[in-house]
Formats: C-alpha cells, sequence, structure tokens
C-alpha cells in the first residue's frame, strides 16, 4: 500500500474513533455500551469487514486506533480474558460462518458480553486430533453431541464454544468430522475443573451427554471440519503482536531483578548461566522482533513458525534457573489451593508457579515435537511422517 | 533497529555469491588448502577491486564506498558461506576500522585507507585473533623515539596475505598504533586449526614504522575489536546457515534401510532445532550490524550478545552436520570439516562466548558475585 494511502487511513480512523469517544465520553458510558458503539463503528477490528466491527482496512492500522482509545482512557474488552473468542473463533466464524452467524455471534463475542471456548482436544485425540471420538448424529434439523473433551480453558465461564465431532466413521479420519457452535447453556454439557500441577484449574473437562446443536450452528459443511478446524488452529499459533516486545521482558525480567536486589544470591557459576540465559531471552526477542519486522513489510519468512517452539523453551529454561538461583526460598510454594483464574498470569505468582507452569509452554496449542515435524517437514522440506491410518476408516483404526 | 536486508543489501549479496560460486567452490578451495597456497589472490582482488567490497567501511571522499557495517555484515555472510579464502576479515575489516580510529585527515592515514580501499593494498591488524574487545591495549611490542618496532604478535589472522601491518605499540608518547611494511617484519605462518584462515606469528626487531596520528589509540583499537567481533557474527551466521542447508540437502537425498535418512523423526528434530537456532542468530547477528552501523561504539550490548550466541551456534551447526552426515561427514574430502574449523577457531577469534557473556554483565548491570 503506498504510504500517502496509509496516512490518510490513519487519519480516517483516527476521526472515527474521535467520534466514538465523542458521542460515548468513557467516564459516563457503561463499558458495555461503548463497546458496542466501537464495535458498530467499525473500529473493533478494523480488518474485518463493515458491519461486523471492521472497515476492512489493513491489519496494520489496528495499532492506531488502540493507541487513540487507550489515550483517551476508554474501557477496553479485557482481551485475555476472551482470547479463544477473540483469536480463534471470531477469525473462523469470519471466514466460514454463514452472515446469519456472523451477525448473532461476532458482537457480543468481541465486547466480551459472550465468552467463548474450544472443545477440541479430548483424552484420546491430543496431538493426533482427528483421532477425536466425540460423535455428533443427525436428528433432523438438529445434532445430538455425546463425547468427551478436555483442556478446555474458560468453558466454565463460556457462553459458547467451537466444537469438532465425529459425523461418520467410515472414512478416514479427516473427513468425517464437522465443526459446530455449541451452547455451553445446553442441559446436556457438564463442567468439571480440571487441576494442573500448579494447583490451580485453568482449564476444565467437558462432557457432554445428549447435547442438542441446531443445524444452523454448523460452522462449513458436514464432513469439511477438519479443514475449518485447521483455519482456527493457524490463528493459534500466530500469536505475534504488533508492537515491539521490550528488551529484558518476559520471564528473564523477574529473574534479573532479584539478581540486581539480593547480592546474596550471586555466585559465580550461577552468574555465567543467568548471563546465558539472559542472551537466549534477547536473540529469542530479537527474532521475534524480525518476524514483526517482515510481517509489517508485508513479507512473512517461515521463521514465524518457530516462534512458539523458541519461547516454550525460553519460558522452561528460565524459569527453572530462577527457582534454582532463589536457594532456599525456592522450596517454598505460594499456594496448592485449587484456584480458577480467568486468565493465566506468570508474573502475579511465585517462581514456583513460573516454573510449573512453564511445563505446559510445550504441550499447549501443539506440542514441541509435533512442532519440530512441522518445521522439518514445511521449512526444511524434509519426508512427511509415515501415515498408517491415512486410507482406513475410522472406526478401523487401532486404539 | 532494522533486522531486515534492503533491496541494496539483497542485491549486494547476490553479486558477491555469484563471484564466490565461480571462483571458490568448496571443492576448489580444499584443493588450495592443500597446496600450500591458502590464499586466493586471484579472488581477493575480484572481491576487493573489482566489487569494491575492501572499501566498503571506508568514506567515499577517501576513496571507498561509504557503506556501512550493514553491508559489510551481509558480505561476511557470503564469505562465511563458502570458507573463502580471502583477508576480508584482517583487511577491510580489523585493519580499516582501526585506521578509521585514527586521524582520517593526515595524508598518511588517509593514503593507506584510500589504497585499501581500492583494493591495491592489504593490511592486517597485528593482534592475536584471539583478543576480546575491552581487554586493554597489548604490551608486546614497544616503539622507540625512531619509530623502530620490537616485540612479538602471536596468531595475528590474514597477516601472510598482508604487505602493511597495523601494529598497537608503545612508544616515549604512550600507546600508538603503527604502519609497519610486512616486508619488514618476520611473519611466520604456523599450522592453524582454521586451514582457510591461516594465522602467522609476527616478529619485530627494530623494524621501521610509521606512527598512525589519532587521539587515542587504545580507544581506536578496541573499536576496531568491537566492529570486528559484531562483524565476525554475520561471517558465523554464514558458516552455520551453509552447514544446516548443505545437511538437510544431504538427509532429503541419502537413504537407508530403504527410506531417506531425513525421514527419521530424531534427524529432523535435530534439525528442526538447528534451524531454529540459526533463526535467533540471524536476528542478533543483524542486530549487532545495525546497532554498529547505526551507534557505533555504543553498539556494546548487540555486539556481545551477537558473539555470545553466534558462537555456539556456529560450532553446534558444523558439528551436527559432521554427526548428521555420518562417515563421509568425518573424510578429508569432504568441505565440511573446512567449516568445522572455521566455526571452532571462530568460536575464539575476538572473544571466546564466555568473555563475551562477563561483559555483557557489566553492561546491562548484572554484576558478577562478590559485586
Amino acid at each position: 500500500m503506498p504510504q500517502e494511502e496509509s496516512r490518510a487511513g490513519e487519519e480516517e480512523l483516527r476521526r472515527r474513533a474521535r467520534d466514538v469517544l465523542a458521542a460515548y465520553p468513557p467516564e459516563g458510558t457503561e463499558d458495555v455500551e461503548f463497546l458496542r458503539a466501537r464495535f458498530d463503528a467499525g473500529l473493533a477490528w478494523v480488518h474485518f469487514p463493515e458491519g461486523l466491527g471492521g472497515l476492512g482496512a489493513p491489519r496494520s492500522l489496528q495499532a492506531v486506533v488502540d493507541a487513540e482509545f487507550t489515550a483517551a482512557g476508554a474501557p477496553d474488552n479485557d482481551p485475555r480474558r476472551i482470547g479463544i473468542g477473540l483469536g480463534m473463533a471470531a477469525p473462523t466464524i469470519l471466514r466460514y460462518g454463514t452472515p446469519e452467524q456472523q451477525r448473532r455471534f461476532l458482537r457480543p463475542l468481541w465486547t466480551g458480553e459472550e465468552v467463548w471456548c474450544q472443545l477440541f482436544s479430548e483424552p484420546g485425540a491430543g496431538s493426533d486430533l482427528a483421532g477425536l471420538r466425540t460423535r455428533a448424529v443427525r436428528d433432523g434439523e438438529t445434532w445430538v453431541v455425546d463425547g468427551q473433551k478436555v483442556w478446555t480453558s474458560s468453558a466454565h465461564n463460556a457462553r459458547w464454544a467451537i466444537l469438532i465431532a465425529r459425523t461418520d466413521a467410515e472414512v478416514p479420519k479427516h473427513q468425517g468430522i464437522t465443526y459446530f457452535v455449541c451452547d455451553m447453556t445446553d442441559p446436556g454439557v457438564e463442567v468439571r475443573p480440571l487441576r494442573q500441577i500448579t494447583g490451580e484449574a485453568e482449564f476444565n473437562e467437558v462432557f457432554l451427554t445428549g447435547v442438542r446443536i441446531p443445524d444452523a450452528h454448523r460452522l462449513g459443511a458436514v464432513g469439511d471440519g477438519w479443514r475449518v478446524a485447521q483455519a482456527t488452529l493457524m490463528n493459534e499459533r500466530v500469536a505475534i503482536g504488533g508492537t515491539a516486545l521490550p528488551r529484558e521482558g518476559g520471564m528473564i525480567a523477574s529473574v534479573a531483578a532479584a539478581w540486581r536486589e539480593r547480592p546474596e544470591l550471586r555466585t559465580p557459576e550461577l552468574h555465567d548461566r543467568l548471563l546465558g540465559l539472559w542472551v537466549e531471552a534477547e536473540v529469542t526477542r530479537l527474532g521475534a522482533e524480525r518476524v514483526r519486522q517482515q510481517l509489517a513489510v508485508g513479507a512473512p519468512g517461515p521463521e514465524g513458525s518457530g516462534l512458539k517452539l523458541a519461547f516454550a523453551r525460553l519460558n522452561q529454561r528460565v524459569s527453572g534457573f530462577e527457582v534454582e538461583l532463589l536457594g532456599e526460598e525456592g522450596l517454598r510454594y505460594g499456594d496448592w489451593t485449587m484456584v480458577r483464574p480467568e486468565k493465566v498470569d506468570f508474573y502475579g505468582r511465585d517462581a514456583g508457579y513460573r516454573y510449573l507452569r512453564a511445563k505446559g509452554n510445550s504441550i499447549e496449542g501443539g506440542t514441541s515435537e509435533i512442532l519440530r515435524n512441522i518445521v522439518a517437514e514445511r521449512v526444511l522440506g524434509l519426508p512427511a511422517e509415515p501415515r498408517t491410518d491415512k486410507d482406513v476408516a475410522w472406526k478401523d483404526l487401532p486404539r | 533497529m532494522n533486522l531486515l536486508y534492503s533491496e541494496v543489501e539483497d542485491d549486494l549479496r547476490a553479486a558477491v555469491r555469484e563471484v564466490l560460486a565461480d571462483h571458490c567452490p568448496p571443492g576448489a578451495v580444499l584443493g588450495r588448502v592443500e597446496g600450500g597456497e591458502p590464499y586466493d589472490p586471484a579472488l581477493w582482488r575480484v572481491l576487493a577491486a573489482d566489487l569494491g567490497l575492501a572499501g566498503l567501511l571506508v568514506p567515499e571522499p577517501l576513496g571507498g564506498q561509504g557503506a556501512s557495517a550493514r553491508e559489510v555484515a551481509v558480505v561476511l555472510e557470503e564469505l562465511g558461506g563458502a570458507v573463502a579464502p580471502v583477508p576480508f576479515l584482517g583487511s577491510a575489516v580489523l585493519a580499516t576500522s582501526a585506521l578509521l580510529g585514527c586521524d582520517t585527515e593526515d595524508a598518511g592515514v588517509a593514503g593507506l585507507l584510500g589504497r585499501l580501499a581500492a583494493g591495491a593494498e592489504t593490511a592486517a591488524l597485528a593482534v592475536p585473533l584471539s583478543t576480546a574487545p575491552g581487554s586493554g591495549f597489548p604490551a608486546g611490542v614497544r616503539a622507540d623515539a625512531a619509530g623502530r618496532l620490537s616485540g612479538t604478535v602471536t596468531s595475528v589472522a590474514d597477516a601472510s596475505a598482508a604487505g602493511v601491518l597495523v601494529v598497537p605499540a608503545t612508544g616515549p608518547g604512550g600507546p600508538g598504533l603503527y604502519e609497519v611494511a610486512a616486508a619488514d617484519a618476520e611473519v611466520a605462518p604456523f599450522v592453524s586449526l582454521d586451514l582457510t584462515r591461516p594465522l602467522a606469528d609476527v616478529r619485530l626487531e627494530g623494524a621501521p614504522g610509521r606512527l598512525l596520528p589519532s587521539g587515542d589509540a587504545a580507544a581506536a583499537l578496541d573499536a576496531a575489536l568491537l566492529t570486528g567481533a559484531g562483524l565476525l557474527a554475520s561471517e558465523q551466521l554464514g558458516v552455520a546457515q551453509w552447514c544446516l542447508d548443505e545437511t538437510v540437502r544431504y538427509l532429503g537425498q541419502r537413504h537407508q534401510f530403504g527410506r531417506v535418512v531425513g525421514g527419521f523423526q530424531s534427524l529432523k528434530h535435530r534439525l528442526a532445532d538447528l534451524w531454529l537456532e540459526v533463526v535467533s542468530a540471524r536476528a542478533a547477528a543483524r542486530a549487532a550490524a545495525d546497532a554498529l552501523a547505526s551507534a557505533g561504539t555504543a553498539a556494546g550490548v548487540e555486539v556481545r550478545v551477537a558473539q555470545a550466541y553466534l558462537s555456539g551456534v556456529a560450532v553446534r551447526a558444523a558439528e551436527e552436520g559432521v554427526q548428521l552426515h555420518g562417515g563421509i561427514g568425518m573424510t578429508w574430502e569432504h568441505p565440511l570439516h573446512l567449516y568445522l574449523k572455521r566455526a571452532k577457531a571462530d568460536e575464539i577469534a575476538l572473544g571466546t562466548p564466555g568473555r563475551h557473556r562477563a561483559a555483557l554483565g557489566d553492561l546491562v548491570d548484572l554484576p558478577a558475585a562478590g559485586h
């Protein structure tokens, strides 16, 4: 896009934001009312189409809008609380939803009035998600769903879920899946907390028993759910923000602070390792910054696909070092009580929590082993893993 | 901070790559190493004079290209990727940077820079290649009042290809940088770990030298070492990238057990991990080059980070290359060992990773134990 056009676009967006702020002064307006107005003005996600919270503008201009509202002290939609909806459900609904579905779901999703969760993983289907066994059986204009899902964050607060279920067991596993929007208030939905090694229950298990989903809540064609789910999962792994990460941000910050504030913890051997981790944190940050710059000039490279792997490794190494650095204090743990946090907060808790929670970084959203396969195959062009289940009907797979 | 490559930099890379593909395929480099004349003067002429690479850092009024560390870094990536046996690091980076830290209004300094930039002369900076920035002015050479230099400097890079030595020496007026004709010194090459960048001991016995005017010779030398260290990271990136690419290529075609070897998951994962390191390494090397270009000696953090990280990546890439190639990777005939030797020598060159980490601790306020 030519620079002048981009600047004109920026000005127009700023003007629109100021119009919203004038009509709905943040001090005198309910948060929800303000957020609805912002959505209706097309300033929710500017790259979405008009009428659906956007203006069909370049995605890079969102930062301009956000800055305008932040500077005016406007309420935001608490994006970390509704991350699944914003990051996964919304782009999928935009791409595969009917106009009715888009009109019904996107506005309360963005304002945070309706929280979303994701019913994908199952006890028997983790890395091999396409092997899932939750069934959806058609009954006229309704689908009846039975099965069990796991690792569902926000399920206990959610109004809606994106769900994939098996609608045909007679065909190979990828072909017999259909994608739905599931009403979490259906009496057949039971949500149980899933306690993690941290003590808390950030996630849930969700049991689905005779849950009824109208066919109007299907996303995409019957049997096409795997392709629809790919769109969702792509968005899960692309989580690179619009602004540069600061040097010594993230987990290395609390380690560096402890080192500076507490000379009694220092030993020569820890010093060299600390600096090694500081370097690793810095080069990982620079790697992410380079990906951000590539995206900003419209020249994405393959480097982005490695970021999750890199940050998982970094977080685990740094948080492990922090516990060790603290010595005797590292023997204590803040609280094993089963609390139910609404969002992951790495920094509000102690080093032991960070250490334990970071273990999930190499499992959630694609294990590091699967991601290494993806890098090796899609970036380096090495042969794909042998697939013994590709042409076998799902019902005939060994299990 | 710009971590990308500009179009000009891409063009420069393409030009260098084309020359290297013509003049120094890995097999030819290996042959030259065995022939006893490790440097390739014809290749150096093309790069230094015809492409003007020797003068990249030299301002245009002095006869150079007036480019920056960013462009030099791109050249070093390519030279590293070819383990090209040319004295670019010693002459166009280290010696040239030291001279740029002297008084360039001085006709002698300007004249020498002009000859270096034109490719008419080649120089070496007479310090041990292992010298880290920040390690102080070397004490091994003394100059008398008549400018005669005596002393020994060990392990000098590119000295045997140089006509001029830039020698740090302590004279009656304190530390200074001296221009000495290589012919007036005893330059004794020794059998080096790195076959494509052989080192030499330099002995000076009353060698006539000319003091190069400078405000602060120690600062000029240290700035040259910092520039060299930051840019060496890009050479290490080139080495690592070649090892990764070549290993991926080979494993993509070699068959064992009726399968392409590169399809075995244990090998795929090792290569994916290596790729990930090379991705971070590229960002770190670019950051160092960009910081040197825009901030000069204030680029300490970026340079130390790049050196602390890239040394390990280059060595690991070469070591993984040898292991994953299997038997052929252990042979003299396969060029991989040239890269392993370069990577291992580069780990020591201009400061080991541990030295750079320690220096970084001071720069980012992470003090050592007891401080």
